[in-house]
């Protein structure tokens, strides 16, 4: 009985969890590679009107997909050119991106407030979907949360058994040594920006093209902002990122499901839940211990010449 | 590869920071127009109502004015906090907070008159502004936990607050449903000093010139101005950092406080949610361009409220959303950022030596 109440709450915590995991992650990239990119909710609402957009002009949801990730990836390459190439302030630059992505998706995006359009719609994954409690929770959603279950792995495959995900951490980590090690820091910085940027923007898209199928103005709803809290909260590690993203799923469908009974408590309060929740998590996430910390030069622009 | 390299300059560039502003001000504009002309506004005609709107007649200017003043209370306290490096964006949830304070003296006080209750108003303003940046500076302190997530996380839960109390415990039961309070009686009304132009413009001098003397006059204030690099300036100071990072958000707290009370006794009248309009994460663009110059300040405060006067100058005759302000702040701030690079960096010819093939060597 309580189960048959569980698990619709967990299936919608998946849905809910999983624009956060691909921003997570998208900004994790980032930020090992070295950069510090706070303009995740701005590249992530932008993302999804690209994503909206595209869809509602060809009528293919996978080509506004590609495009999400083109349209943010191309916000963080501003970011890009601020802070790599002329030194910005990283933590203003992020601020920036932010106020101008939001501003940039509600401008464009008026013409198209409350249209909707094609998208991906949740279909039961052949075979898994029978599995009982598992089944119904994990395998019956569309194709984007499907991917999203392999992106953790591809993540930490990428980090730590590819050349390329090595050097990109060792330009997050030491880009004088990555440097003299012949390999170049700020390309592998300017790859970790657009790269991770795209994963922000495919969260972006999740968000008009899965979890809605329409346009409306402040779809985002402070994720981006959840999803750099997570980065550190799962101490710059996909494996804690997932934990993290569906953690405030839950907080959000739970939240979304009190609204809809009617709760007495009233809707303001619920809605501080996720935000409060974040900094709880963050009062978890104390850099204390190896394998907890930062990468030692996030945050810190490569001087011209060095 | 061209002949060039980039270096860094001996000192910073003196008289660049206004060449560096209008060239970013060129340029944002600039964009601004493309992103108007491929909605198939006339861009030309929009940026001659976006100076008509904000500068052009008396009506416009004290519009601009009356917007600055909140902007402006905002962005000393953030452009004090950004200079010890304390990345406070939390000025929208304090501004917030100092007009849920204010109200509930209104609403507590009724019948107090006006010489108590107005400077009672000013006084939980700061105080509730204040808290709302402690925690977060506390929490920093104590805890490590990152200032910037948790003063932006503030501002949600913040005006999640203010929405909470309009719609429940405070709303008007005159209001046939609508989130907002009752009017609140003259007596907590800040009033008109000259012409449209009230009394807050007052506090903004006055919290302006106080300012200035601490900056110049006291050691404290000097080293902030300096160099503003954390620990430096609590040695020089002989205060502890940690005080001294709660003294800059408390004071960003208390004037974004009041910031808020302002614009809800002078301007609404009354709390309603639509007190909210960004004024917050507007002095982070302003605290950033002007730094810690008390005069930039309040000139770019008048900038950016004209800026916000003219857009809505834009909605009106235009029909521009008004996200386009966003966009043109947002725009501002980056291309500053990108032309401060002038400030600290020179491109320097390699100089041609015999065997070339040495020349530039070493720069990447």
């Amino acid at each position: 009985m309580a189960v048959e109440l569980i698990i619709p709450i967990l299936a919608a915590t998946v849905q809910s969890g999983t624009p956060i995991l691909y921003a997570t992650l998208g900004e994790m990239l980032t930020e090992r590679s070295g950069v510090l990119n706070l303009g995740v909710e701005g590249m992530m609402i932008f993302g999804a009107f690209g994503a909206f957009l595209f869809t509602h002009l060809t009528g293919n949801p996978w080509m506004g997909l590609f495009m999400a990730g083109v349209f943010a990836g191309l916000l963080g390459l501003m970011h890009g050119v601020v802070c790599l190439v002329f030194q910005g302030n990283q933590v203003v630059s992020g601020l920036a991106l932010t106020i101008l992505g939001a501003g940039l998706a509600d401008f464009l995006g008026t013409p198209y407030v409350g249209i909707a359009t094609t998208g991906f719609t949740p279909f039961a994954f052949p075979g898994l979907s029978s599995i009982p409690l598992l089944g119904p929770i994990f395998f019956k959603h569309d194709v984007l949360v499907y991917l999203s279950y392999m992106l953790p792995f591809l993540f930490w495959f990428f980090m730590n058994r590819t050349r390329w995900g090595t050097a990109l951490a060792a330009a997050g980590e030491h880009p004088a040594a990555c440097a003299a090690a012949g390999l170049n820091p700020q390309l592998m910085r300017w790859a970790g920006i657009f790269f991770g940027g795209f994963l922000v923007g495919l969260g972006g898209a999740y968000l008009s093209l899965a979890y809605t199928h329409l346009w409306t103005n402040n779809m985002t709803g402070g994720r981006g902002w959840i999803a750099v809290a997570l980065v550190i909260f799962a101490f710059w590690r996909p494996g804690r990122a997932v934990f993290g993203a569906y953690l405030f799923g839950g907080i959000m469908a739970f939240q979304m499901r009190l609204q809809a009974l009617g709760a007495t408590l009233p809707s303001s309060l619920l809605l501080m839940l996720p935000y409060a929740l974040t900094v709880i998590v963050l009062l978890f996430s104390s850099a204390r211990g190896k394998g907890r910390t930062a990468p030692a030069a996030l945050g810190v622009n490569i001087e011209p010449g060095e | 590869m061209l002949g060039f390299r980039i270096a860094k300059r001996q000192e910073p560039l003196q008289w660049g920071s206004f060449f560096i502003f209008f060239a970013a001000l060129a340029l944002s504009l600039g964009i601004s127009c493309l992103l108007l002309a491929v909605q198939g506004k006339p861009f030309m005609h929009a940026l001659y109502l976006l100076w008509d709107g904000a500068f052009a007649h008396d009506y416009a200017l004290e519009d601009t004015a009356l917007k600055s003043i909140p902007i402006f209370l905002c962005s000393l306290g953030v452009a004090v906090c950004f200079r010890m490096q304390v990345w406070n964006i939390g000025a929208e949830g304090q501004y917030a907070l100092g007009t849920i304070g204010a109200t509930w003296a209104v609403l507590t006080f009724p019948n107090m008159p006006a010489w108590a209750l107005l400077p009672l108003m000013f006084v939980c303003a700061a105080i509730l502004g204040a808290v709302w940046a402690a925690i977060p500076a506390f929490l920093r302190l104590k805890l490590d936990l990152n200032e910037i997530i948790s003063t932006l996380m503030f501002n949600y839960i913040g005006i999640l607050l203010l929405e909470y109390l309009v719609y429940g415990a405070w709303k008007d039961p005159a209001s046939f449903g609508f989130p907002m309070t009752v009017i609140f009686p003259d007596t907590a009304i800040i009033g008109s000093m000259f012409g449209r132009i009230h009394w807050g413009a007052a506090v903004c001098v006055g919290v302006g010139a106080l300012l200035s003397v601490f900056l110049k006059k006291t050691r404290l204030g000097f080293e902030l101005m300096a160099g503003g690099e954390n620990p430096r300036a609590a040695r020089y100071a002989r205060m502890p950092y940690g005080f001294l990072v709660m003294l800059v958000m408390v004071v960003c707290g208390a004037l974004s406080g009041w910031a808020g009370l302002i614009e809800t006794s002078a301007t609404l009248n009354r709390l309603q949610p639509n007190v909210m309009v960004g004024y917050g994460y507007t002095a982070i663009v302003v605290a950033w361009l002007a730094r810690l110059r008390i005069t930039s300040i309040a000139l770019f405060s008048i900038l950016l409220a004209g800026l916000r006067v003219g857009v809505e100058n834009l909605q009106l005759e235009l029909q521009v959303p008004a996200a386009f302000a966003g966009i043109m702040e947002g725009l501002l701030l980056i291309t500053v950022l990108a032309g401060q690079f002038f400030n600290w960096y020179e491109f320097k010819r390699i100089p041609r030596t015999k065997d070339s093939g040495t020349a530039g060597e070493g720069e990447r």
